[in-house]
């Protein structure tokens, strides 16, 4: 059985027990320890199931690369499924429960796909559940969809806030290990500006636990003076907790900080997502080994020897009492030793390699331990844990020389660098036959902005896996560690340093395993993929490396391939009769472990989850009660319902009473841009359709702005200001785009134009006075003359009203009597108050957006976005009279000529009332005879606007139609989506005041 | 995530500061145009996977439009210029060749 | 080509799965063909199984540089749907949704079709009327949607947050047949299809030039040498504008990055496909229980299948807020695409200046779900050398003309 040890643990506080709960079980852990070694601590070797054939799974890492231990951590709000038992650090009162099994962890009927998984290999179901064809929908993908999913679905929303934060640096060295450590001081004494992460919430890597002395110090020793050293230095700054999760391009790193996962609920963010702009990144993240695959090797109690070395001096942690080491490199010897060193019992190391004479197994021998050499596993034997061992040659298929009983197998397949965040950005890779695994070609590394190679590797990462090559290659000078920030070259100069560390390719054990053994040999333990399923997938032509590892799912689960995807390619490239590099790896992806939804979303929630954009009067709209809708990143106030008021009876009271009384409408979000100097006529002759050079000072003009394709972009009304001073109107969308367009044009086609522009909406506010009491709540308010005679239609005045300075415009998107009254945008909540305050005598309300589309529908007055939808030209909405003839030239004007556009046959615009005076419905078309090539209906048009008019208390509509003006009083049938129609009279589209006797006044 | 060097302000700026335009050098053409003319300047684009030259604005910074020369399979930035310019400026050119001996324009210089 | 089926899995599984023959040939190329079709992705290979199925040609040649299926088609986030505005647009993905439904059988290959209906949310009142104008124009063009409340959203997708404080969902539009397939699928069947025709599909096999006499293409230079043919077809999203260079004209085409990416898997909790258009985000939960979610487009030339996060941040922030139960998962895998954007966004199934050369290509971020009706298109385009009323409308001279295809019109986006 697994247990605490009574001495040791270098990590754990014994005067610090917490107490947490696995599945409902009380158990008791140390501030220290992992979720993992304090499972592992109180005998809980079986953690969980696996995906497809919920075989039990037990521990097997002690890193992020830890397939199986994964656990739904906490409940509710706190709720984390998939969390990494061998990342978390345990906190009194830790709830953690088991996943992917029914109804228990202990009986699992999913189990059932185990017994059956003959019948279940690599891809089955793209062979079969092809007939009956409703059932892969209805039967057989619910059952897959259920049977796979491993973590809990979080049922409620997150209790955690989470921080973004940015940094930059000349040098980021992601790892602190004794590579890392050294790098961030050899470039921090250069003078760079440093950045150390460490997913750890300790510095040091591997070191304390593999190693005894660093150059001729204790480990400790060492590695306190090498971090005392850094935190000296005013120009580093380690982060502990923060794993370096992607590279991207230019030096861009995304880092998550797991801030308060080992606090939770104390009021922190849970994590900081850090997002570094680094001038060069140096990894020295270190390696990971790799199992070895024999039958029976996905037992709970199999490990990788390093992790079982972890548990043992990190957390005095023993897998079990009896520990069978098997592998194929010296590494493992170290586990041997110290599980030896601890007083546990090592019946037997198998050592796959012929001979085994280094340092190491000269120890483990002198220690009394028995090495078997030219050994290997032929099967474990065990169901929910391992009892024993079969014993045979690596050389041969599998004949059992012996049985070793045995409850833990600690296995080294070798170490595999972490070369993951090289390789994000596009840094290459090579064989390296002495230690049989991918390294960084330095040769080939990512590229930076200007060329350079943005990533360098240190340390075990770059393939060098013992410490005296490692710190050889820092002394040599030129090594990557010393970083030149300034200059920088394309290739590092890095003398060649070569590891004393060989790994032979082990790749299936024994190496003439026969289908039986070879179907029980898990090469991916989380997805069940087994080294017969990637032969299968190789027989079948899934021969390129992707084509295996999807159809296979090898290196898809969650820890990414990290102890699969080699061990993968060996067998693959066996089974294709090709050399490794041959056949190539598997991209490699951003992040380098998963990093939480919510730290990327950051704090945009709820309120914030974008900006918004304010008007003056907001506040009071609130207030009010406005029903708001957003506009960009504005939001507008739809209409004003009062008590028991639906809104669309708010809506329509809005509108019958600016019609008959007085409204005011708050028209800040207006863009507004002003156009000034010698060329700002010629400019603005270009950017609109009709001519504004010749509008007098103090007058306005309508204009429409098209784009260079020719379609209908935006429209407003344009005031000339004074000589060389004009001010356009945008769309209330439109106005940051619209002046974006304009210096567009300036800065890159006329830039020797003499024309300033500078967008000014959110500098005014603006409300629309409109209806017949128009003027005279501007007289009530006073200071200026807005008579009809000192300030008529479509002309402007500045001057002053109940003491605000404003530039009153007489305009009119209503139909009615209306000025629209910019005020400094300070003065705007003010000016709004004092105009209903004046207005409550003359039936002044406020009203929204809605009334307005309603007042200019029955206006036949166009809107952007409504009758336009960026394939309409202004032609084809009857506003000829708003484009020049005379001009040579304007955006757009070359792109109308094109046939497609200036043909006759184009559908126009028209007013619609329907037969019965009904609403047409929103969106419908206009049916024609016969349907087209492809079966569709034919139509000949569609309706643009669709109201009901409270004005004239019916339905009216504005819409597109096939030579619509042609057809005044024909009924045509728009269609419903019941499969009906609704009949309507093609007319004019002014419904209301067709004279303009109302704002003629 | 882009960062290129404002011509204007200096600054080296994120691509978060920056609205990218597509294409940079396409001459307008207007009314008067054939219709291949017309089309070739509204939509044929030199997509090249390799040099390019197009245009950004520092939106979030000084507003000014400006033009980078940029590799496209790379993401390598050779240089970033003023966008009052109709083809690519020759210390800019020289930048490229240096990082690219086999690239060529494939225009004819003006001067 | 020995039947997929449960029995022949049960009679393997006796033996070890020992029996299985290749799922595909890997021939060396004949000096000609008939037809040889530029990319072995779904694309290409769907146009190569219907000239066999529809046309009797099977004399055919599928080139591919890398892997088949290795391009987009293994890289999306596997939406099909229909309820497209435009005519042209609605006529061809219905045609792919349907072939989609009976596609399993057809190939005898399990592409997982999952119709459990995809729906666009309405977050403004713009975007309200615009899906009530999609409404109406599939109901005139056979596309089954229906513009839904925000009750019966939530009914559909229970784990959806409606009342936001930002953007309530004020309805969506439901297409109740639409859904997702198993993207890798699709091209493995097709293939696997192809092959048992006869056709060669040649992998690793980069084409380096287009010869051609005469205003015809002849042949193409490879890296396996020349190879002949009578037609070309380019099926190459994302290397449109390099192919189409080769055989000496230009594309309104610019390649850009498009990115998604999968969380870890969790139990069943979403059975539809929501896509907000508005907060700019779309998602999905796959058979193993990812999350599977797509971005937007970088707004830059790039052929490196990477993008820049600050889309993939965006996407996030949207459907967290949208989907407040995800912020405790974890991204577990992001990954890049290049798709080619045309001038209206819409694709090209095309003849070129090149007599007997024809082009597909422009599916920009919507591809996937296009494939079957995008092969059957391009396939009566090739064998007849004339276009069919499905693609008639998307060739490539309607630039000129101003003949648009625009859907961005919708409101909505083309994923």
């Amino acid at each position: 059985m697994s247990t605490r040890l009574a001495k040791g643990g270098r990590l754990i506080d014994r005067t610090a027990a917490v107490e947490i709960s696995f599945n409902g079980k009380r158990m008791k852990g140390y501030h220290g320890d992992t979720l993992a070694s304090a499972l592992l601590a109180n005998d809980q070797m079986l953690v969980g199931r696996s995906f497809k054939y919920h075989r039990p799974r037990g521990i097997v890492a002690s890193g992020p690369e830890e397939p199986n231990a994964l656990v739904n951590l906490g409940s509710g709000a706190r709720l984390e499924p998939n969390q990494r038992t061998t990342m978390t650090e345990v906190f009194d009162g830790l709830e953690a429960s088991s996943q992917n099994h029914w109804p228990s962890l202990e009986f699992d009927v999913g189990v059932v796909n185990n017994y059956v998984s003959r019948f279940l290999p690599a891809g089955f179901y793209y062979k079969t559940f092809i007939h009956p064809r409703p059932f892969w929908k209805h039967v057989f993908e619910p059952i897959i969809r259920h049977s796979a999913g491993l973590g809990k679905a979080p049922t409620t929303g997150d209790a955690d806030r989470y921080e973004q934060a940015y940094a930059f640096c000349d040098v980021l060295v992601v790892g602190a290990g004794v590579a890392g450590l050294l790098a961030a001081r050899a470039a921090a004494q250069d003078g760079a500006r440093v950045i150390l992460l460490e997913q750890a919430p300790q510095l040091g890597g591997r070191s304390p636990v593999d190693e005894t002395t660093v150059e001729g110090i204790s480990v400790e020793d060492w590695l306190a003076k090498a971090e005392a050293d850094l935190r000296a230095m005013d120009n580093v700054t380690i982060r502990t907790r923060t794993t370096g999760a992607g590279v991207y391009d230019h030096g861009y790193v995304l880092a998550d900080e797991r801030v308060a996962d080992h606090t939770p609920g104390d009021g922190r963010p849970k994590h900081r997502l850090w997002r570094i702009r680094a001038g060069k990144i140096i990894t020295a993240t270190g390696a990971i080994e790799r199992p070895l695959s024999f039958a029976g090797n996905d037992l709970p109690g199999v490990m990788l020897a390093g992790a079982v070395r972890d548990f043992v001096v990190n957390h005095a942690v023993s897998p079990g009492d009896r520990t069978v080491v098997v592998t194929n490199n010296d590494s493992a010897y170290q586990t041997a030793l110290a599980l030896k060193a601890a007083g546990l019992e090592v019946p037997v190391i198998l050592d796959a390699r012929d001979t085994a004479d280094g340092a190491l197994p000269e120890a483990a021998r002198a220690a009394g331990i028995r090495v078997l050499t030219g050994r290997a596993i032929a099967k474990v034997k065990g169901g929910k844990r391992v009892t024993g061992v079969a014993v045979c040659a690596q050389a041969g298929e599998g004949a059992v020389l012996e049985e070793v009983s045995c409850d833990a197998v600690a296995m080294s397949g070798g170490w595999s660098p972490v070369v993951h965040l090289w390789s994000h950005c596009g840094g290459k890779l090579l064989w390296d036959e002495t230690i049989s695994a991918f390294v960084p070609d330095p040769a080939r590394p990512p590229l930076n902005h200007d060329g350079s190679a943005m990533v360098s590797v240190v340390g075990a990462a770059a393939g060098l896996l013992d410490l005296p090559a490692i710190l050889e290659a820092v002394a040599s000078t030129g090594i990557s560690a010393r970083v030149e920030t300034k200059g920088r070259r394309k290739e590092d100069v890095t003398k060649t340093v070569k590891t004393s560390v060989e790994i032979p390719p082990i790749w299936v054990m024994p190496q003439g395993a026969p289908i039986t053994l070879r179907s029980k040999m898990w090469l991916d333990y989380q997805n069940d993929v087994k080294v017969s399923d990637v032969q299968l997938a190789a027989r079948e032509g899934y021969q390129s490396v992707e084509h295996t590892k999807r159809y296979t799912t090898l290196g898809m689960a969650t820890d990414q391939g990290k102890l699969s995807n080699i061990n993968g390619l060996g067998v693959l490239a066996d089974a294709l009769g090709q050399e490794i590099p041959q056949v190539g790896t598997t991209t490699f992806r951003p992040p380098y472990t998963p990093v939480t939804l919510g730290a990327l979303a950051g704090e945009s929630r709820g309120e914030i989850f974008q900006p918004l954009r304010r008007t003056p009067m907001h506040e009071s709209h609130e207030q009010s009660g406005a029903y708001f809708e957003p506009v960009g990143l504005w939001r507008r106030p739809y209409c004003f319902p009062r008590a028991g008021e639906t809104h669309e009876q708010a809506v329509h009271r809005e509108v019958l009473n600016t019609r008959s009384n007085l409204g005011l409408l708050d028209a800040s979000t207006l863009g507004k841009i002003i156009v000034k100097g010698p060329d700002a006529g010629k400019f603005l002759d270009m950017m609109y359709t009709g001519v504004m050079s010749t509008l007098p000072v103090g007058r306005c003009r309508y204009g429409l702005m098209c784009n260079e394709q020719g379609f209908l972009s935006d429209d407003g009304v344009v005031a000339r200001i004074d000589e060389d001073t004009w001010l356009c109107h945008t769309t209330s969308g439109g106005a940051d785009r619209i002046h974006a367009w304009m210096e567009d044009w300036l800065q890159c086609e006329w830039w020797d134009w003499q024309v300033y522009t500078a967008n000014v909406t959110e500098q005014y506010a603006q409300v629309a006075v409109v209806g017949p009491n128009a003027r005279k709540l501007l007289q009530v308010l006073g200071g200026m003359d807005v008579s009809k005679e000192a300030l008529p239609f479509m002309q402007w005045a500045d001057g002053t009203l109940g003491g605000f300075p404003v530039r009153a415009y007489r305009i009119s998107f209503s139909g009615e009597l209306s000025y629209e009254i910019a005020v400094p945008a300070s003065h705007g909540a003010a000016f709004w108050e004092a105009c209903m305050e004046a207005g409550k005598a003359l039936g002044a309300m406020p009203y929204g957006t809605e009334c307005l589309h309603i007042m200019r529908a029955e206006k036949g007055f166009i809107m952007i976005g409504d009758e336009t939808d960026g394939t309409v030209i202004p032609q084809d909405l009857g506003l000829d009279w708003a484009i020049s003839k005379k001009k040579a030239d304007f955006l757009g004007k070359r792109g109308q000529e094109r046939s497609f556009l200036a043909s006759p046959e184009r559908w126009k615009l028209v007013g619609f009332e329907t037969l019965d005076g009904s609403v047409i419905p929103d969106g419908s078309y206009i049916v024609a005879e016969g349907v087209n090539g492809n079966g569709q209906r034919n139509t000949q048009g569609r309706v643009t606007s669709t109201y009901y008019s409270p004005t004239l208390k019916r339905g009216i509509a504005m819409g597109l139609l096939h030579h619509g003006p042609q057809r005044m009083g024909e009924v045509v049938e728009f269609n419903t989506v019941s499969g009906g129609t609704v009949k309507a009279r093609v007319r004019d589209a002014v419904f209301y005041d067709k004279d303009g006797e109302k704002q003629n006044v | 995530m882009l960062t290129l060097e404002c011509p204007y302000c200096g600054v080296m700026a994120d691509e978060t500061e920056l609205s990218p335009g597509y294409e940079a050098h396409l001459k307008r053409f207007g009314p008067g145009a054939s219709p291949e003319e017309f089309e070739a300047y509204m939509f044929a684009r030199k997509n090249p996977k390799g040099v390019h030259f197009e245009r950004w604005r520092h939106s979030y910074g000084c507003g000014k439009w400006f033009l980078a020369a940029r590799c496209t399979a790379t993401l390598e930035v050779f240089g970033t210029y003023p966008a009052q310019v109709s083809e690519p400026p020759a210390d800019i050119i020289a930048k490229i060749q240096a990082r690219r001996p086999d690239w060529q324009p494939d225009w004819k210089a003006t001067k | 080509m020995k039947r997929y089926s449960v029995f022949a899995i049960a009679r393997e599984a006796v033996r070890y799965h020992m029996g299985w023959e290749r799922a595909w040939a890997s021939p060396e190329p004949k000096p000609a063909y008939d037809v040889i079709i530029v990319g072995a992705g779904g694309h290409g290979l769907a146009t190569a199984y219907y000239l066999g199925k529809n046309f009797g040609i099977t004399n055919v040649a599928i080139i591919e540089k890398g892997w088949l299926g290795g391009g987009n088609t293994g890289r999306n986030t596997t939406i099909i749907r229909s309820n497209y505005l435009q005519d042209p647009s609605a006529a061809i993905y219905e045609k792919s949704r349907s072939l989609y439904e009976t596609l399993s059988q057809d190939l005898n290959y399990n592409v997982m079709f999952s119709p459990r209906g995809v729906m666009m949310l309405a977050q403004t009142h713009h975007e309200v009327r615009g899906y009530l104008r999609t409404q109406h124009a599939n109901a005139l063009q056979g596309v089954a949607t229906e513009f839904i409340t925000p009750q019966r959203v939530k009914e559909l997708c229970p784990i959806l947050n409606i009342d936001g404080p930002r953007y309530p969902v004020l309805g969506a539009l439901w297409q109740a047949r639409g859904g997702t397939g198993r993207h890798d699928a699709v091209a493995w069947g097709y293939a696997r299809a192809c092959s048992a025709m006869g056709m060669h599909i040649i992998q690793n096999c980069e084409v380096k030039g287009v010869r051609s006499e005469n205003g015809a293409v002849t042949g193409v230079d490879t890296t396996k040498g020349f190879i002949g043919t009578k037609k070309l077809g380019m099926v190459v999203a994302g290397h449109s504008g390099q192919l189409a260079e080769m055989a000496g004209f230009r594309l309104p085409i610019e390649a850009v990055a498009l990115q998604a990416l999968v969380s870890e898997p969790i139990k069943p909790c979403m059975d539809v496909v929501v896509m907000a258009n508005t907060v700019h985000g779309y998602m999905s939960q796959s058979d193993k229980g990812e999350m599977v979610i797509g971005g937007g487009t970088d707004g830059f030339n790039n052929y490196t299948q990477r993008g820049s996060f600050h889309h993939i941040e965006e996407t996030l922030r949207a459907l967290v807020e949208t989907f407040p139960i995800i912020s405790r998962l974890k991204m577990l895998r992001q990954w890049g695409g290049i798709v080619d954007m045309t001038g209206d966004r819409s694709p090209l199934i095309s003849k070129t200046p090149l007599g007997n050369c024809f082009i597909n290509c422009g599916w920009g971020t919507g591809g996937f779900k296009a494939i079957p009706g995008s092969g059957w298109a391009m396939a009566e385009l090739m064998a007849k050398g004339e276009p069919g009323p499905l693609a008639a409308e998307f060739n490539m001279w309607r630039f000129k003309e101003g003949r648009f295809i625009d859907e961005s019109v919708a409101a909505g986006v083309a994923h």
